[in-house]
């Protein structure tokens, strides 16, 4: 199952990707359709934050691109925002809520600059929008594991953007932040944004999800969601490992073999057709 | 006095260059060793320092020359190659960093010891000072090594305010500034090289092996008084260089004290009494409040035990001796005592010779406790489902936590009740 949306938020083009010399991902290729909520849908190491990581430019591919919009994400990183795991910093960083907010309207074209006034507008209509405003001067050490949550997402809110990847939101938050989140999640649909999110409870991505992307090490569906959920398809991703795929990545990672041959490593293109 | 008079008058030239030198590098290490606090890098510090050693030694092999522009080139370049070398190990091998900075530190220092001594040996008329590396050498601080101290001091802290947010970010997030686009590469560079800098100009005050701590305490004891990024630079920028008056005072009353040490020294009795005292983040503010935690229980209790008492003989007027009181409940005697002192003080309670009574202020406190107390158990039973049996326990350590916030939801979801688990009347 491999449905192909037209003009496509995200293409992921025959990508393979490692994660210290062994495969994580292989050869994965999808399109995402504009404007609706994605969720990325796998078990546990099936590679979903990988696969993150290498849309936004954090890691380098062994093989294949991901174009966004169409183009490469060079060329559209403002069009793009992306919220990270949780657990991936340090909050008892010396920083305020408002702070780590205004990180979101960081820009090339500011460095060494102070932000202006329509900056602070949208950091503060960010907050206000994740219910966090009373919190502003807040130290983000005193807050709790779903009130962070709600403030890396006003950060990312900030960001103003099109595209908006997540790194697994809902783990370890409270009712009033997945309620918060999910708000604003409808909210960013009815506005024509596109919501890329890693997911890893298959009891709620029914749910909350539009599209949805099965993923183990391979991709092994991605479409609508009704046409994803079929017993056969998650037996298929969540039925164990392709045991012959997983020695193959062990004896690669044993022996530090190339993942791919120079002459096919893809590492830029426009895509499958079907664009802009 | 007279001493500590010559000194603050500043009258002796020598007195100025080394002051201001010390106090220049301590602001310079201080402030840029925040970065390297926050960005869990205090060994990284200590490696640099140390690596920067053999740099110093070629410089001098290679040009003959003291001159504190050679000097400071060779370490620059050597505390450079030390910071990419760390980089590259973690990255490139199955090393872990701690291992690489470990590996880094003592490859660079030995081969910089190695170089020292084939110096000393070679019979170079000039060569005396160099061996002052390694302890440092404030007390011989020159007008042209002020000049240096001072263009580096500022050259840092214009660097860092023009990058704040920058450096802010890189500091607690670096992979959102890549995402960004920021110039995550170049920004790094930056922040390594004003690192290397100040660490290359504060071995000159407390040599390769106190660096670190003239890096890193700064920022540890400024932290435990603020929890803002800008405020924890300036303070502990002033802590950096008032470690460096401490010390060149101590030197220059006692001749033979040297200042390196000392500047160290009183970095650590500043964070030291630091972790100690801060209010919020201090040992013995957390002390204190655990101390009150454990005094709000005791009384409550007491409070608790003498409403009990009156409710089983249907009067909240009546007097009950200690003896009732210790019958009701397993109390200290001694901490009974303690308790009944406090409430009597609070005028929560009033005494007679046959014992205590809840005063008419004491007595909507003891109804409190004890409408929180069964309102929990009735939560546990109704909403947990834990059994009548199982849930004092909780409710005996829980009643003495609950916010008001808490008890007008309680009040709300349970729906105002009237009788609790086991039947007692819920006093409102």
């Amino acid at each position: 199952m491999d449905i192909r949306p037209d003009c496509p938020a995200i293409e992921v083009h025959n990508l393979t990707a490692s994660y210290n010399r062994k495969p994580v991902l292989w050869d994965v290729d999808f399109a995402l359709p504009q404007g609706k909520l994605v969720g990325i849908v796998g078990p546990n190491g099936s590679g979903k934050t990988t696969l993150l990581r290498n849309m936004m430019g954090l890691m380098k591919p062994d093989s294949g691109y991901v174009n966004l919009f169409g183009k490469s994400l060079d060329e559209v990183r403002e069009k793009v925002s992306y919220v990270p795991q949780r657990e991936t910093v340090d909050w008892d960083f010396p920083a305020s809520v408002m702070d780590v907010v205004e990180m979101g309207r960081y820009r090339k074209g500011n460095l060494f600059k102070r932000l202006s006034k329509q900056d602070k507008i949208l950091c503060t209509e960010a907050l206000e929008k994740v219910g966090l405003l009373d919190l502003a001067k807040r130290q983000i050490s005193q807050l709790s594991g779903g009130q962070q949550q709600r403030v890396f997402l006003a950060r990312s809110l900030a960001q103003q953007a099109d595209l908006y990847l997540m790194d697994e939101p809902f783990v370890g938050v409270d009712a009033a932040t997945e309620e918060s989140i999910l708000a604003l999640l409808t909210q960013m649909k009815s506005e024509g944004k596109t919501v890329v999110i890693v997911h890893h409870d298959l009891q709620t991505a029914y749910e909350y999800f539009d599209w949805i992307v099965l993923l183990n090490t391979r991709l092994v569906a991605s479409g609508e969601k009704e046409k994803v959920f079929t017993p056969q398809l998650l037996q298929e991703a969540y039925g164990g490992r392709l045991t012959v795929l997983s020695r193959i990545g062990d004896l690669m990672a044993k022996q530090d073999f190339p993942l791919r041959e120079k002459e096919f490593k893809e590492a830029k293109g426009t895509g499958d057709g079907k664009t802009y | 006095m007279e001493k500590l008079i010559e000194f603050i008058s500043f009258s002796n030239p020598n007195v100025r260059f080394v002051t201001l030198g010390t106090m220049f590098i301590g602001m310079s290490a201080a402030t840029v060793g925040c970065f390297a606090f926050l960005r869990k890098r205090a060994l990284v510090g200590d490696a640099i320092a140390h690596a920067i050693l053999p740099g110093i030694a070629l410089a001098f092999m290679l040009t003959q020359s003291k001159s504190p522009w050679v000097l400071m080139g060779g370490a620059l370049v050597a505390g450079w190659l030390a910071m990419f070398l760390i980089e590259a190990i973690t990255k490139n091998s199955k090393l872990k960093p701690d291992t690489a900075i470990g590996l880094i530190l003592s490859v660079f220092f030995g081969l910089g010891i190695l170089m020292l001594t084939s110096i000393q040996h070679s019979g170079a008329g000039n060569q005396a000072g160099l061996d002052q590396f390694l302890f440092g050498k404030a007390a011989a601080i020159t007008p042209s090594d002020l000049k240096i101290y001072i263009a580096v001091g500022l050259v840092l802290l214009a660097l860092i305010f023009l990058f704040f947010k920058e450096f802010k970010l890189l500091s607690f997030n670096p992979d959102f500034a890549s995402i960004l686009g920021l110039p995550v590469k170049r920004l790094r560079f930056v922040l390594s090289s004003i690192t290397v800098l100040a660490i290359a100009t504060g071995i000159q005050a407390v040599g390769v092996v106190l660096m670190a701590a003239l890096l890193i305490t700064p920022a540890v004891a400024a932290r435990a008084w603020t929890s803002s990024l800008k405020i924890l630079l300036i303070i502990a920028g002033l802590f950096g260089a008032f470690s460096g008056l401490v010390g060149s005072y101590i030197s220059f009353t006692a001749p033979q004290m040297p200042t390196g040490p000392w500047i160290v020294m009183s970095l650590s009795a500043i964070a030291i009494f630091s972790i100690l005292f801060s209010p919020q983040r201090g040992l013995v503010a957390k002390i204190f409040r655990q101390r009150q935690n454990r005094q709000k229980i005791l009384t409550e209790n007491i409070l608790k035990a003498l409403y009990h008492l009156g409710e089983n003989q249907k009067s909240q007027q009546n007097y009950f001796s200690k003896k009732q009181l210790l019958n009701h409940r397993k109390f200290d005697a001694a901490e009974l005592n303690k308790g009944l002192k406090i409430l009597a003080k609070k005028l929560w309670l009033i005494e007679r010779e046959t014992g205590y009574k809840l005063s008419q202020t004491g007595l909507p406190e003891a109804q409190r406790i004890v409408r929180l107390h069964r309102l929990w158990e009735m939560y546990l039973s109704e909403r947990m489902r834990l059994k009548a049996d199982h849930i004092h326990p909780n409710a005996e350590t829980i009643e003495h936590i609950i916010s008001p916030e808490i008890e007008h939801q309680l009040l709300h979801e349970l729906d105002y009740p009237e009788l609790d688990p086991h039947q007692k009347p819920i006093p409102y």
